[in-house]
């Protein structure tokens, strides 16, 4: 209805909500903030990967009188972190499955002397062979978990893949790899804890969604739901990062609350948050492509493999994301993808921006390549010719109903880079030059929101409503951390109301005050839940417009006078509504068939890249990234979000790279965990299609996790087309580089002579 | 680590002040702990991230890196000392207008960077930019718009500059 209209407030680039509080230093992050008689926690840790525990003794030069010790013996209720399965333990007992398990835990109120007695709890193993990788895992020489490894597996089928082989003029085969990536938020992860007989859990923390430590906690505790409390305090970055691990944390500090009758702080260090959180699922993602001989997709088998560590977290969902992703945004009659998730003993996989895509989409958009140089075809072309559009279907059958524009993003994007002038002023420099320079393209979709019915099984509820002091309050559970939910929830809300930008407030992401509007997470926080606000603005309006005497058109002063007039006569003014599924969306969860996603974001990525074979770096030069993901409510946070998902998809594609030793984070420092800094990003160019989403917010699609999706195929397309040699995976440092190169660069030597 | 506290006196924000801590503390500690300014944050602990940067008698350090005992009789600039009576710093209104700031943790590090780059070049070039931010951090924004906070904070000086030469 209001995708269309002209808007005041939605569109424009007004200033961040709480930027004025994080640019003076006030913004109160968890570690900033103080409780009386607060002591600090810390935990003991496994420091192997799998085996019993025999013995825990403790040091005799500490006091122990003094400390607070906690072991799985101590929890009230269940020992798990309830996610999805209820698989991992809050704390080990008797059994470690990874390095770096959270034991046994401490509190002090000197925290000197706490990191004295953490050194001095000595624990005795008896070790049991570990597996670290997927295929140690699909050897099942070891069984890690369940009965033979696999933590879910999915088959999607479309058409009939094995008849399609005897006709294809072509058939191109690839395996392609991506390792694992930390979440690097610049805070790490931390919470607070607090227990009274009379209100019993308070928590309050660096977290993406308060109800799942909410939930997580009650059974942990098993207390009434009213007697736990999650407050999320500002949040330093999360990426995913934030959205599982919180409730193992909030867990711990609220066991050690417990025991020692005094607020508990965790704030992890840098060492251990990488060391013992979750981060990026490394894959194996096998294409087996048949074509035609005009370079048409006839079959698609795909075979996805991901290391999903020790435990379940939210692997199956991820792997559900990256089976939906798999095949790009092409159409091909018959596609086959069987995926399946191995548990190894490595600290557990979790969520991270993108959720299983930028693996499926670096695999297909490197295999495209892949297939247009084996049949001989230009990769732009061979894009083009297998394109979805308006009225085609997907691998599930979902048929594409509203505008699909990749043409229109690819074109933007070659012109706006210049691509095949460029690409052939490459190719007569590079001839004569140390330096080869290459283009590369990935073109793709993110599906925003819950996948297939999980928007439904949400359930969310959010709404508004009016304060004594005269603001319009949101009421969401979905959190800020830098990604803009304040500011674009407040536009929307002082759109749809017609009022200020500046008479509509947020309220604290606080269980005891706002409704489970879900996780924030899933590209879902513009388009569904500011949907619901856009909607709770409009009931709203209309009870005014009813019951207080509100008319047709007011001002602001109108408004708030009304609402007044409604208070007095029902105490409170607020208004709810709940999720309603689009129509004619259906979803078959056995056959893994129908509408995956409400909506789909789209992006054409371009890369222009160096490689300096003397060094063997490689250097992303210059990037463009043209993307449709609906209306744009905010074009200074919709850029910037675009912008830093290619930094992180940069890093993650030449930098960033998770060294194990024996299943522990043997790099878990920034000193060695490389990211990309304001010298290694390259210009980036980013431009917007808008075509207004009728089901979302005033249009809009989910923007979050899309860009993170193609940086890392495309800047690998652009390094094959610099120096024509296939890197197959990531992270792609300066000594793989070498290896290959080096290698290639022997074998024509001596084909020389 | 010497627990013996002995009294330290530098001026912090342009008031002078004296702390009674260990000589080695850190002074991100100092600071954060003993003189409630939590602007300045820990990201790494290690000189990395640039997070807990504030400016020393016109120097740039990681606070995380400094014993307090070094800090003696310095100059000490935070984030809290950047805006005058609740007046945005002209960096802090570029950061607003342009989105340099998103989750806000590499914030206060970051504009002190950006300060202390401004001090001493007035209008950098975009390398100049570059370098002079490379030893912050920032996970959110990819730093295209903490450039551009940069170059228009920049223009606002030159603006102010032409004033000055106009009057």
């Amino acid at each position: 209805m209001s995708t269309n209209a002209k808007t005041r407030i939605v569109g424009a680039p007004v200033p961040r909500k709480e930027g004025v509080d994080k640019l003076l230093g006030r913004a109160r992050y968890v570690d900033d903030i103080d409780r009386e008689g607060m002591w600090p926690g810390a935990t003991v840790r496994s420091t192997i990967p799998r085996g019993f525990i025999r013995s825990i003794g403790f040091g005799r030069r500490i006091d122990w009188s003094e400390f607070t010790i906690v072991t799985a013996a101590d929890i009230p209720g269940k020992n798990h972190v309830q996610l999805i399965f209820a698989d991992q333990p809050c704390l080990a007992d008797g059994f470690v499955n990874h390095c770096d398990e959270a034991i046994l835990l401490l509190a002090h109120p000197d925290k000197h002397k706490l990191r004295e007695a953490v050194a001095a709890v000595h624990i005795e193993y008896e070790p049991l062979p570990p597996i670290f990788t997927i295929e140690e895992s699909e050897r099942q020489d070891v069984i890690v978990w369940g009965s033979d490894n696999v933590i879910k597996s999915f088959l999607l089928e479309k058409g009939d893949v094995d008849s399609a082989w005897p006709h294809a003029a072509h058939i191109v085969e690839g395996e392609y790899r991506t390792g694992a990536q930390e979440h690097l938020y610049i805070e790490n992860n931390g919470v607070i804890a607090e227990w009274s007989e009379e209100s019993g859990i308070t928590v309050w923390g660096s977290l993406q969604c308060p109800y799942y430590v909410h939930r997580s906690l009650l059974a942990v505790f098993d207390l009434p739901e009213d007697k736990v409390r999650v407050i999320q305090t500002e949040t330093g970055g999360a990426f995913g990062g934030k959205e599982d691990y919180p409730s193992t944390l909030a867990a711990h500090a609220a066991l050690l609350a417990l025991k020692s009758r005094h607020p508990i702080k965790m704030a992890y260090d840098r060492m251990e948050d990488l060391a013992a959180t979750t981060k990026r699922h490394p894959s194996r993602i096998r294409h087996r492509t048949a074509l035609d001989r005009d370079g048409k997709l006839l079959a698609m088998d795909i075979d996805i493999a991901t290391d999903a560590g020790a435990y379940s977290t939210l692997s199956s969902t991820v792997l559900s994301r990256a089976t939906l992703h798999s095949p790009g945004p092409y159409v091909c009659p018959n596609v086959r993808v069987r995926s399946r998730a191995w548990a190894t003993n490595t600290v557990p996989y979790g969520a991270f921006r993108g959720f299983g895509a930028p693996q499926a989409i670096f695999a297909i958009e490197r295999h495209m390549d892949e297939i247009a140089s084996s049949i001989g075809i230009n990769p732009v072309e061979l894009r083009r010719r297998n394109f979805l559009h308006d009225g085609d279907t997907t691998a599930t059958e979902q048929v594409m109903r509203d505008p699909v524009i990749l043409d229109q993003l690819l074109d933007r994007a070659l012109r706006e880079s210049d691509y095949h002038a460029k690409r052939a002023r490459f190719a007569v420099e590079n001839e004569t030059s140390a330096i080869k320079r290459g283009m590369g393209i990935a073109a793709f979709y993110h599906g925003s929101g819950f996948t297939g019915s999980g928007e439904r099984y949400l359930n969310s509820l959010a709404g508004v409503d009016v304060t004594l002091d005269g603001k319009l309050r949101v009421l969401v559970a979905n959190t800020e951390f830098g990604q803009g939910t304040n500011t674009i929830l407040t536009q929307i809300a002082a759109e749809s109301i017609g009022i200020g930008y500046d008479d509509v407030i947020m309220a604290p992401a606080d269980t005891s005050v706002v409704p489970n509007s879900g996780p924030t997470v899933a590209s879902r926080t513009s388009m569904v839940v500011g949907r619901l606000i856009e909607r709770a603005c409009l009931q709203l309006v209309s009870m005014l417009h009813e019951h207080a005497g509100l008319r047709e058109h007011f001002t602001s002063e109108e408004f708030f006078a009304a609402s007044e007039r409604y208070r007095a006569a029902h105490d409170e003014v607020v208004s709810l509504v709940r999720y309603e599924a689009p129509p004619n969306v259906f979803w078959d969860d056995q056959k893994y068939r129908g509408e995956a996603y409400p909506a789909f974001a789209w992006s054409v990525q371009i890369a222009q890249v160096a490689v300096d074979t003397v060094t063997y770096s490689a250097e992303v030069e210059e990037f463009w990234a043209v993307q449709e993901v609906g209306r744009v409510l905010n074009p200074v946070l919709a850029g910037g979000q675009i912008e830093g998902g290619v930094a992180q998809g940069i890093g993650y594609a030449l930098y960033e790279k998770v060294v194990w030793q024996n299943g522990h984070m043997a790099n878990n420092q920034m000193t060695n965990y490389i990211m990309p800094t304001a010298e290694d990003v390259p210009p980036i160019h980013v431009f917007f299609e808008e075509i207004p989403f009728e089901y979302g917010a005033f249009g809009a699609k989910g923007i979050g996790e899309l860009p993170h999706d193609g940086p890392a195929p495309a800047i690998l397309n652009a390094i094959k087309d610099a120096t024509g040699t296939s890197f197959r995976s990531i992270p792609l440092l300066p000594e793989d580089l070498f290896q290959q190169l080096a290698a290639r660069e022997i074998v024509e030597e001596a084909a020389a002579i | 680590m010497s627990r013996s506290l002995r009294t330290l006196r530098f001026s912090v924000n342009g008031k002078d002040c004296a702390v009674q801590v260990p000589p080695m503390k850190r002074l991100l500690d100092v600071l954060r702990e003993d003189l409630h300014l939590t602007g300045t944050k820990e990201g790494c602990g290690e000189g990395e991230c640039g997070s807990c940067s504030v400016r020393m008698s016109g120097e740039l350090v990681n606070s995380c890196l400094v014993p307090v005992l070094q800090a003696e009789g310095a100059d000490i600039q935070t984030v809290e000392g950047l805006a005058t009576n609740g007046i945005l710093h002209p960096l802090q209104q570029a950061f607003l207008k342009c989105g340099g700031a998103q989750c806000g943790i590499c914030t206060p590090g970051m504009l002190m960077a950006a300060t202390q780059l401004l001090s001493i070049n007035p209008h950098p070039s975009m390398c100049e930019i570059r370098e002079g931010l490379a030893g912050n951090l920032c996970r959110c924004t990819g730093f295209i718009r903490i450039f551009d906070s940069v170059i228009s904070a920049a223009a606002e000086n030159r603006t102010t500059e032409q004033a000055t030469h106009a009057r």
